[in-house]
């Protein structure tokens, strides 16, 4: 076959995760979406039985499915999910073919891992499906957003994204490329503000082997991974400025050198970037790179805060509710109207995914058939003594307007932390009270003991 | 005295912590990086990879090498304490006797792992 085909440059033009495998099942050939999805570079893993690579729950554990393919020549399509090397679980639709030679008898087998996260999250019913692409907006703001998504999907310009936290611009990032027409493609996100710079280097630009001590083996950066795809740099506005420079420098010239290494890698990437940082106030400061934000801030678009949404409040509200008591089997059937206009007053610091969380304490909590002001987390009739006078007809929202955009970021952090509080005390008052047994604390919670750790872990508790 | 343990496949680490039903555990010393027990081998009843956490803390284990294994059992494993070597691509006695001199790390692909069979 290869003295007729150029194989590595056929598997590049798959747009899912492919590999060959000879006829003993060991890597031959993988494209580098396979790379992506595995973590597992070429070189690597060439002559490894091609399920240690994979590492897939689709029957196919001792190679079943691969001898199955392999003897009957039909191909086989099963759906599952693989374990990577980053430790994420990804589902997958896995799909064996049988190769045969030019001389007709069975050299090898095709092996495509589709990666279904997006199709798989559609579908899912319950608490995990907030983690999906879907967005809900009726307000002239949100409109106006979502008539910009389409005309930003349909180019290849970086796009900047701002807004509070909280407010959805990682889906957005993601919606766009969705419909994007590097949809096929991986979409990678890379929190900028999460790494050290040397290991952000590292992470975005990869390494080759002994470049620095521990570097024992070549590794793909996000940049190399996300070919053909889209890179999300999320809190692009605490990059470091020497990574500043050659992201621009890759954002000019579509090439970049991995950390030590001697030959530029050449990629076709689209950047979308989001913060919740006043770049040009970081530009005054020297913090940011007037150049580099010029070079990103082609595309623009802003998601305004929850408050400034009027009525997407009820709408959010009303979706978490059916979201979360479907998925926790309760059967409540609504917020009483005091509870309800106390959600509707607040004005969540936290945006919507403090929204989400408010609904799901509630739910939660509520024992009665409707969810009362009572339940309501204490801390959200706080700010409300201060911000508001008692309500009345359109008047509050009127208030609501006027005072709150004032709103500083020290009661932002404050506000947070009350949310978080709540639950830190009350993880710490269940173990007091059962004398720091977790099995009996994590049961008086109704979580697992698994969810428990996270928390403790989360709360520094541990 | 430390305590190791496997999820295996046949001959091989198992390629899912949380798809193995037979499990490996060795007792070693690593000061002197030898074995100090014969390694005993464990058939779960089903494969559970929350059941196989709280066998390793039950068990007062101090090391696991496995392949592939979820973030969230892997911070669980470290946090208490565990050694965990993961996305390890190896015959498992190999990668045993890695783990008990201390040359093993995670993510290691050792050769011999490479023209295997899973079926053995």
């Amino acid at each position: 076959m290869n003295k007729h085909y150029d194989i590595p440059l056929l598997l590049e033009g798959i747009p899912h995760a492919t590999m060959i495998l000879d006829d003993s099942f060991c890597v031959v050939h993988m494209n580098r979406l396979m790379e992506a999805i595995t973590g597992y570079t070429r070189e690597d893993v060439t002559g490894i039985h091609g399920e240690l690579v994979v590492r897939s729950n689709a029957g196919n554990s001792k190679g079943q499915l691969y001898s199955k393919v392999l003897k009957t020549g039909k191909a086989e399509s099963v759906a599952g999910d693989l374990i990577n090397r980053s430790r994420r679980k990804i589902p997958i639709q896995y799909t064996v073919s049988a190769l045969d030679g030019i001389d007709g008898s069975r050299c090898g087998l095709l092996v495509v891992a589709e990666d279904t996260s997006a199709t798989d999250a559609e579908n899912q019913q319950g608490i995990l499906s907030s983690e999906t692409t879907e967005l809900i907006g009726y307000s002239p703001k949100m409109q106006e957003v979502f008539n910009l998504v389409p005309l930003m999907a349909h180019t290849d310009a970086s796009v900047m994204i701002t807004g509070e936290t909280g407010t959805g611009k990682d889906k957005i990032a993601e919606i766009i490329h969705k419909s994007s027409s590097r949809a096929r493609y991986p979409f990678i996100k890379v929190n900028c503000g999460a790494l050290p710079s040397g290991l952000l280097e590292s992470e975005l630009f990869g390494h080759v082997k002994g470049a620095f001590t521990g570097a024992t083996r070549n590794k793909p950066g996000m940049f190399e991974l996300a070919n053909k795809g889209t890179l999300f740099l999320t809190e692009i506005g605490d990059m470091p400025l020497p990574l500043q420079v050659k992201l621009l420098s890759v954002l000019d010239d579509n090439a970049f050198l991995p950390v030590g290494g001697e030959q530029k890698l050449e990629v076709d990437v689209r950047v979308i970037a989001a913060t919740h940082r006043p770049l040009r106030e970081q530009i005054r400061k020297q913090e940011f790179r007037e150049d580099l934000f010029y070079r990103l801030h082609v595309l623009y678009l802003h998601l305004p805060p929850l408050r400034e949404r009027g009525e997407d409040v009820r709408y959010l509200v009303d979706y978490f509710f059916k979201k979360f008591t479907s998925s926790l089997g309760k059967s409540i059937v609504g917020f009483t109207p005091e509870a309800m206009e106390t959600l509707l007053q607040y004005n969540y610091p936290g945006n919507i995914r403090e929204l989400k969380n408010i609904v799901e304490f509630s739910v939660n909590m509520c024992k009665d058939k409707h969810i009362d002001k009572d339940v309501l987390p204490s801390y959200i009739f706080e700010p409300q003594k201060i911000a508001e006078e008692p309500p009345g007809g359109d008047q509050r929202k009127q208030e609501k307007t006027e005072t709150i955009p004032r709103y500083s970021e020290e009661t932002r952090t404050d506000d947070k932390d009350s949310w978080e509080e709540i639950e830190r005390s009350m993880i710490i008052d269940k173990l007091k009270e059962f004398g720091g047994n977790r099995t009996k604390s994590a049961a008086a919670l109704g979580w697992g003991r698994m969810k428990l750790w996270r928390k403790m872990k989360h709360y520094k508790l541990s | 005295m430390e305590k190791l343990l496997i999820p295996v496949q046949g001959d091989f680490v198992a390629q899912r912590f949380d798809l193995a039903t037979e499990i490996i555990i060795a007792e070693f010393d690593k000061n002197i990086g030898k074995l100090t027990s014969e390694p005993k081998t464990i058939i779960m009843e089903r494969a559970s990879d929350d059941e196989l956490c709280q066998m390793i803390v039950d068990l007062n284990i101090t090391d696991v090498i496995c392949g592939g294994i979820e973030e969230l059992h892997y911070n669980f494993l470290t946090w208490k304490k565990v050694t965990v070597y993961d996305s390890i691509i190896a015959n498992w006695q190999t990668a045993m006797e890695k783990a008990v001199d201390g040359t093993l790390q995670s993510g290691e692909i050792i050769p011999l792992a490479k023209g295997g069979q899973l079926d053995t």
